[in-house]
Protein backbone atom coordinates (compact mmCIF):
# COMPACT_ATOMS: atom_id res chain seq x y z
CA UNK A 1 0.00 0.00 0.00
CA UNK A 2 1.15 3.32 -0.93
CA UNK A 3 2.84 5.95 1.97
CA UNK A 4 0.84 8.73 3.60
CA UNK A 5 2.34 11.83 2.33
CA UNK A 6 2.77 14.72 5.26
CA UNK A 7 -0.15 16.35 3.13
CA UNK A 8 -2.19 13.30 3.42
CA UNK A 9 -1.65 12.95 7.14
CA UNK A 10 -2.55 16.31 7.91
CA UNK A 11 -6.10 15.96 6.71
CA UNK A 12 -6.42 12.73 8.56
CA UNK A 13 -6.00 13.69 12.33
CA UNK A 14 -9.06 14.08 13.42
CA UNK A 15 -10.51 10.95 12.23
CA UNK A 16 -7.48 9.63 14.33
CA UNK A 17 -8.26 10.92 17.06
CA UNK A 18 -12.03 9.88 16.62
CA UNK A 19 -10.84 6.29 16.00
CA UNK A 20 -12.67 6.76 12.36
CA UNK A 21 -9.74 5.19 10.46
CA UNK A 22 -10.08 1.80 9.22
CA UNK A 23 -7.67 -0.55 10.53
CA UNK A 24 -5.30 -0.22 7.16
CA UNK A 25 -5.07 3.45 7.23
CA UNK A 26 -4.43 3.44 11.27
CA UNK A 27 -1.17 1.75 10.41
CA UNK A 28 -0.32 3.59 7.50
CA UNK A 29 -0.82 7.06 10.07
CA UNK A 30 1.31 5.27 12.46
CA UNK A 31 4.30 4.10 10.04
CA UNK A 32 4.41 7.61 8.82
CA UNK A 33 4.30 9.61 11.73
CA UNK A 34 6.58 7.29 13.32
CA UNK A 35 9.20 8.71 11.03
CA UNK A 36 8.11 12.00 10.68
CA UNK A 37 9.28 14.80 13.33
CA UNK A 38 6.90 17.82 11.05
CA UNK A 39 3.69 15.25 11.55
CA UNK A 40 4.62 14.25 14.61
CA UNK A 41 4.65 17.70 16.10
CA UNK A 42 1.63 18.99 13.72
CA UNK A 43 0.02 16.37 15.62
CA UNK A 44 0.70 17.81 19.02
CA UNK A 45 -0.01 21.01 17.95
CA UNK A 46 -3.03 19.77 16.65
CA UNK A 47 -3.67 18.31 20.21
CA UNK A 48 -2.11 21.35 21.97
CA UNK A 49 -5.04 23.20 20.54
CA UNK A 50 -7.57 20.91 20.81
CA UNK A 51 -6.50 20.81 24.73
CA UNK A 52 -6.48 24.73 25.06
CA UNK A 53 -10.43 24.46 23.84
CA UNK A 54 -10.86 22.57 27.05
CA UNK A 55 -10.35 24.70 29.25
CA UNK A 56 -11.44 28.29 27.67
CA UNK A 57 -12.31 30.97 30.67
CA UNK A 58 -16.15 30.68 30.99
CA UNK A 59 -18.36 33.29 30.93
CA UNK A 60 -22.15 32.60 31.90
CA UNK A 61 -25.07 34.82 32.25
CA UNK A 62 -25.01 38.13 34.64
CA UNK A 63 -26.07 37.84 38.37
CA UNK A 64 -29.39 40.43 37.02
CA UNK A 65 -30.08 37.96 34.31
CA UNK A 66 -29.74 34.85 36.72
CA UNK A 67 -32.32 36.50 38.97
CA UNK A 68 -34.60 37.51 36.62
CA UNK A 69 -34.57 33.79 35.38
CA UNK A 70 -35.40 32.47 38.63
CA UNK A 71 -38.49 34.98 38.81
CA UNK A 72 -39.58 33.89 35.42
CA UNK A 73 -39.69 30.83 37.12
CA UNK A 74 -41.38 31.14 40.19
CA UNK A 75 -43.96 33.14 38.01
CA UNK A 76 -44.14 30.22 35.58
CA UNK A 77 -44.83 27.91 38.30
CA UNK A 78 -47.67 29.97 40.28
CA UNK A 79 -49.75 30.50 37.38
CA UNK B 1 -20.11 37.61 34.82
CA UNK B 2 -19.01 34.22 36.95
CA UNK B 3 -15.60 34.10 36.24
CA UNK B 4 -15.47 30.21 36.30
CA UNK B 5 -13.66 27.51 34.46
CA UNK B 6 -14.21 24.57 33.42
CA UNK B 7 -12.34 21.69 35.30
CA UNK B 8 -12.52 24.07 37.99
CA UNK B 9 -15.87 24.74 39.19
CA UNK B 10 -16.72 22.73 42.10
CA UNK B 11 -19.52 20.41 41.69
CA UNK B 12 -19.57 21.33 37.95
CA UNK B 13 -17.93 18.70 36.96
CA UNK B 14 -17.22 15.41 38.14
CA UNK B 15 -13.10 15.22 37.43
CA UNK B 16 -10.86 17.31 35.11
CA UNK B 17 -8.05 16.46 32.86
CA UNK B 18 -8.03 13.31 30.90
CA UNK B 19 -7.86 13.31 27.28
CA UNK B 20 -7.76 15.91 24.59
CA UNK B 21 -11.87 16.35 24.12
CA UNK B 22 -12.45 14.36 26.89
CA UNK B 23 -12.98 16.90 29.96
CA UNK B 24 -14.82 15.07 32.56
CA UNK B 25 -18.27 16.36 31.28
CA UNK B 26 -19.09 13.04 29.30
CA UNK B 27 -20.38 12.20 32.89
CA UNK B 28 -22.61 14.17 33.19
CA UNK B 29 -23.40 14.38 29.11
CA UNK B 30 -24.33 10.94 29.27
CA UNK B 31 -26.12 10.91 32.71
CA UNK B 32 -28.63 13.52 31.00
CA UNK B 33 -28.90 11.48 28.35
CA UNK B 34 -30.14 9.06 30.45
CA UNK B 35 -33.88 8.63 30.10
CA UNK B 36 -34.29 5.75 31.97
CA UNK B 37 -31.09 5.31 33.68
CA UNK B 38 -31.16 4.38 37.53
CA UNK B 39 -26.78 3.76 38.04
CA UNK B 40 -24.93 5.74 40.45
CA UNK B 41 -27.02 9.28 40.05
CA UNK B 42 -25.02 10.76 43.06
CA UNK B 43 -21.46 10.19 42.04
CA UNK B 44 -21.56 10.77 37.93
CA UNK B 45 -22.77 14.84 38.10
CA UNK B 46 -25.30 17.35 39.47
CA UNK B 47 -28.26 16.77 36.97
CA UNK B 48 -30.16 13.27 37.42
CA UNK B 49 -31.65 12.19 34.18
CA UNK B 50 -34.18 13.73 32.01
CA UNK B 51 -37.20 12.16 33.51
CA UNK B 52 -36.38 13.32 37.01
CA UNK B 53 -35.10 16.61 36.22
CA UNK B 54 -38.28 17.36 34.21
CA UNK B 55 -40.38 15.96 36.77
CA UNK B 56 -38.85 18.25 39.21
CA UNK B 57 -39.08 21.37 36.88
CA UNK B 58 -42.79 21.23 36.30
CA UNK B 59 -43.29 19.91 40.46
CA UNK B 60 -41.60 23.74 40.28
CA UNK B 61 -38.83 23.12 42.35
CA UNK B 62 -36.55 25.88 42.24
CA UNK B 63 -33.31 24.27 43.25
CA UNK B 64 -33.62 22.07 40.42
CA UNK B 65 -34.23 24.88 37.78
CA UNK B 66 -31.46 26.96 39.68
CA UNK B 67 -29.17 23.63 39.01
CA UNK B 68 -29.69 23.17 35.37
CA UNK B 69 -29.78 26.51 34.79
CA UNK B 70 -26.32 27.08 35.99
CA UNK B 71 -24.91 24.22 34.68
CA UNK B 72 -25.78 25.01 31.03
CA UNK B 73 -25.64 28.49 30.84
CA UNK B 74 -21.80 28.84 30.33
CA UNK B 75 -21.84 26.39 27.24
CA UNK B 76 -25.03 28.75 26.09
CA UNK B 77 -23.21 31.52 26.49
CA UNK B 78 -20.27 30.86 24.47
CA UNK B 79 -22.56 29.72 21.68
CA UNK B 80 -24.03 32.87 22.06
CA UNK B 81 -21.73 35.24 21.78
CA UNK B 82 -20.74 33.34 18.25
CA UNK B 83 -23.91 35.09 17.26
CA UNK B 84 -23.93 38.54 18.66
CA UNK B 85 -21.21 41.32 19.12
CA UNK B 86 -21.72 42.11 22.57
CA UNK B 87 -21.37 39.92 25.94
CA UNK B 88 -24.63 42.01 26.95
CA UNK B 89 -26.90 40.95 23.55
CA UNK B 90 -25.28 36.88 24.51
CA UNK B 91 -26.65 37.46 28.17
CA UNK B 92 -30.36 38.36 26.56
CA UNK B 93 -29.94 35.30 24.10
CA UNK B 94 -29.33 33.38 26.97
CA UNK B 95 -32.23 34.79 28.42
CA UNK B 96 -34.90 34.81 25.79
CA UNK B 97 -33.45 30.89 25.52
CA UNK B 98 -34.54 30.07 28.77
CA UNK B 99 -37.81 32.14 28.62
CA UNK B 100 -38.58 30.10 25.89
CA UNK B 101 -37.43 26.42 28.01
CA UNK B 102 -39.60 27.51 30.61
CA UNK B 103 -42.96 28.03 28.63
CA UNK B 104 -41.84 25.29 26.57
CA UNK B 105 -41.67 22.39 29.46
CA UNK B 106 -44.99 21.68 29.37
CA UNK B 107 -44.69 20.31 25.81
CA UNK B 108 -41.82 18.51 26.56
CA UNK B 109 -42.18 15.57 25.00
CA UNK B 110 -38.77 13.02 25.07
CA UNK B 111 -37.86 13.46 21.45
CA UNK B 112 -33.90 14.52 22.27
CA UNK B 113 -32.00 14.73 25.30
CA UNK B 114 -33.42 18.09 27.36
CA UNK B 115 -30.33 19.49 27.17
CA UNK B 116 -29.96 18.79 22.86
CA UNK B 117 -33.38 20.48 23.18
CA UNK B 118 -32.60 23.61 25.34
CA UNK B 119 -29.34 24.04 23.23
CA UNK B 120 -31.47 23.91 19.75
CA UNK B 121 -34.17 26.87 21.33
CA UNK B 122 -30.49 28.87 22.11
CA UNK B 123 -28.99 28.10 18.21
CA UNK B 124 -32.20 29.27 17.16
CA UNK B 125 -32.84 32.43 19.33
CA UNK B 126 -29.12 33.66 18.46
CA UNK B 127 -29.69 32.68 15.14
CA UNK B 128 -32.60 35.67 14.78
CA UNK B 129 -30.80 37.79 17.02
CA UNK B 130 -27.71 37.70 15.07
CA UNK B 131 -29.16 38.27 11.70
CA UNK B 132 -31.13 41.65 13.14
CA UNK B 133 -27.99 42.74 14.75
CA UNK B 134 -26.65 42.13 10.71
CA UNK B 135 -23.43 41.08 12.36
CA UNK B 136 -21.45 39.33 9.20
CA UNK B 137 -17.62 37.62 9.86
CA UNK B 138 -16.04 40.95 8.94
CA UNK B 139 -14.70 41.05 5.15
CA UNK B 140 -10.74 41.34 6.70
CA UNK B 141 -11.32 38.62 8.97
CA UNK B 142 -8.73 35.69 9.87
CA UNK B 143 -10.01 33.32 7.40
CA UNK B 144 -11.73 35.83 4.61
CA UNK B 145 -9.83 35.14 1.20
CA UNK B 146 -7.73 32.47 2.79
CA UNK B 147 -7.64 28.72 1.37
CA UNK B 148 -9.80 27.80 4.37
CA UNK B 149 -13.28 27.63 3.37
CA UNK B 150 -15.97 26.39 5.59
CA UNK B 151 -16.01 22.51 4.33
CA UNK B 152 -13.91 21.64 1.34
CA UNK B 153 -10.59 21.75 0.28
CA UNK B 154 -6.93 21.64 2.45
CA UNK B 155 -6.76 22.56 5.72
CA UNK B 156 -2.71 23.76 6.02
CA UNK B 157 -1.59 26.13 3.19
CA UNK B 158 -0.70 23.82 0.17
CA UNK B 159 2.67 26.23 -0.55
CA UNK B 160 4.14 24.52 2.81
CA UNK B 161 4.26 21.03 0.81
CA UNK B 162 6.41 20.01 -1.82
CA UNK B 163 4.42 20.57 -5.19
CA UNK B 164 4.48 18.46 -7.78
CA UNK B 165 4.07 14.26 -8.52
CA UNK B 166 7.51 12.88 -7.73
CA UNK B 167 9.53 11.44 -4.79
CA UNK B 168 8.90 14.21 -1.97
CA UNK B 169 5.80 15.55 -2.76
CA UNK B 170 3.59 16.57 0.03
CA UNK B 171 6.25 16.50 2.01
CA UNK B 172 6.90 19.13 4.77
CA UNK B 173 8.84 21.90 3.15
CA UNK B 174 8.28 24.76 6.00
CA UNK B 175 7.11 22.24 8.81
CA UNK B 176 5.92 23.34 11.89
CA UNK B 177 8.39 24.88 14.22
CA UNK B 178 8.06 24.53 18.33
CA UNK B 179 5.54 26.56 20.03
CA UNK B 180 6.78 28.11 23.82
CA UNK B 181 6.25 25.32 26.51
CA UNK B 182 2.98 25.14 27.86
CA UNK B 183 3.80 24.88 31.62
CA UNK B 184 4.51 28.24 31.95
CA UNK B 185 1.24 30.01 33.41
CA UNK B 186 1.77 33.42 30.96
CA UNK B 187 1.52 31.12 27.96
CA UNK B 188 -1.07 28.52 28.74
CA UNK B 189 -3.22 31.93 29.70
CA UNK B 190 -2.71 33.48 26.33
CA UNK B 191 -3.41 30.10 24.52
CA UNK B 192 -6.48 30.10 25.68
CA UNK B 193 -7.78 34.09 25.03
CA UNK B 194 -6.46 33.70 21.77
CA UNK B 195 -8.23 30.11 20.82
CA UNK B 196 -11.57 31.87 22.90
CA UNK B 197 -10.71 35.01 20.27
CA UNK B 198 -10.40 33.23 17.10
CA UNK B 199 -13.08 30.79 18.06
CA UNK B 200 -15.47 33.31 17.91
CA UNK B 201 -14.01 33.65 14.13
CA UNK B 202 -14.50 31.00 13.06
CA UNK B 203 -17.33 29.84 10.47
CA UNK B 204 -20.56 29.36 11.71
CA UNK B 205 -20.76 25.69 11.36
CA UNK B 206 -17.53 24.94 12.43
CA UNK B 207 -17.85 27.53 15.43
CA UNK B 208 -21.08 25.41 16.51
CA UNK B 209 -19.23 22.12 16.34
CA UNK B 210 -15.80 23.39 17.97
CA UNK B 211 -17.55 24.90 20.64
CA UNK B 212 -19.70 21.83 21.58
CA UNK B 213 -17.17 18.91 21.48
CA UNK B 214 -14.17 20.69 22.79
CA UNK B 215 -14.69 23.62 24.79
CA UNK B 216 -18.09 22.23 26.25
CA UNK B 217 -17.24 17.94 25.95
CA UNK B 218 -20.00 17.09 24.17
CA UNK B 219 -20.65 13.71 22.05
CA UNK B 220 -20.08 13.17 18.45
CA UNK B 221 -23.40 12.24 18.28
CA UNK B 222 -25.24 14.78 20.46
CA UNK B 223 -23.94 17.48 17.81
CA UNK B 224 -25.02 15.32 15.04
CA UNK B 225 -28.58 15.33 16.86
CA UNK B 226 -28.54 19.44 17.58
CA UNK B 227 -27.13 20.19 14.71
CA UNK B 228 -28.86 17.84 12.04
CA UNK B 229 -25.63 16.67 10.26
CA UNK B 230 -24.47 13.43 9.33
CA UNK B 231 -20.96 12.19 11.42
CA UNK B 232 -19.06 12.07 8.57
CA UNK B 233 -20.08 16.10 8.24
CA UNK B 234 -19.57 16.67 11.58
CA UNK B 235 -16.31 15.47 11.91
CA UNK B 236 -15.14 17.65 8.30
CA UNK B 237 -15.80 20.61 10.14
CA UNK B 238 -14.77 19.83 13.79
CA UNK B 239 -11.41 18.80 11.28
CA UNK B 240 -11.45 22.06 9.76
CA UNK B 241 -12.22 23.94 12.53
CA UNK B 242 -9.60 22.56 14.55
CA UNK B 243 -7.02 23.11 11.48
CA UNK B 244 -7.87 26.48 11.70
CA UNK B 245 -7.23 27.46 14.89
CA UNK B 246 -4.04 25.47 15.54
CA UNK B 247 -3.10 28.04 12.00
CA UNK B 248 -3.94 30.97 14.27
CA UNK B 249 -2.10 29.88 17.37
CA UNK B 250 1.18 28.98 14.96
CA UNK B 251 0.37 32.72 13.89
CA UNK B 252 0.50 33.78 17.30
CA UNK B 253 3.85 32.10 19.02
CA UNK B 254 6.71 34.18 18.27
CA UNK B 255 8.29 31.06 17.15
CA UNK B 256 5.67 30.00 14.76
CA UNK B 257 5.92 29.88 10.56
CA UNK B 258 5.77 33.80 10.21
CA UNK B 259 9.13 34.16 12.45
CA UNK B 260 11.10 31.07 10.78
CA UNK B 261 9.62 31.38 7.04
CA UNK B 262 12.68 34.03 6.31
CA UNK B 263 15.11 32.20 7.49
CA UNK B 264 13.88 28.51 6.53
CA UNK B 265 13.23 28.26 2.95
Amino acid sequence: MKALTCQELVELITRHLEGALGPAEEARFAEHLAGCRGCDRYLAQFRRTIDALGHLPVESISAGTRDHLLDAFRTWHAR
Amino acid sequence: MLGIEFGRAPGLVGRSGGRAGAHGHEEWNDLGDEIAGEAAAGDCGPLPNDEAVLARLKAGDEAMFALVLDTWSPGLHRLARGYVSTDASADEVVQDTWVAVIRGLDGFEFRSALRTWVYRILVNTAKTRGSREARTIPSGGLFAGEFLSEDAGPTVDPGRFQPGEGPGAGSWLHPPTAWPSPEGAAIARETRQRIAQALTELPERQRIVVALRDADGWSAEEVCEIMGISAGNQRVLLHRGRAALRTQLEDYFPSGRAASEGVSA
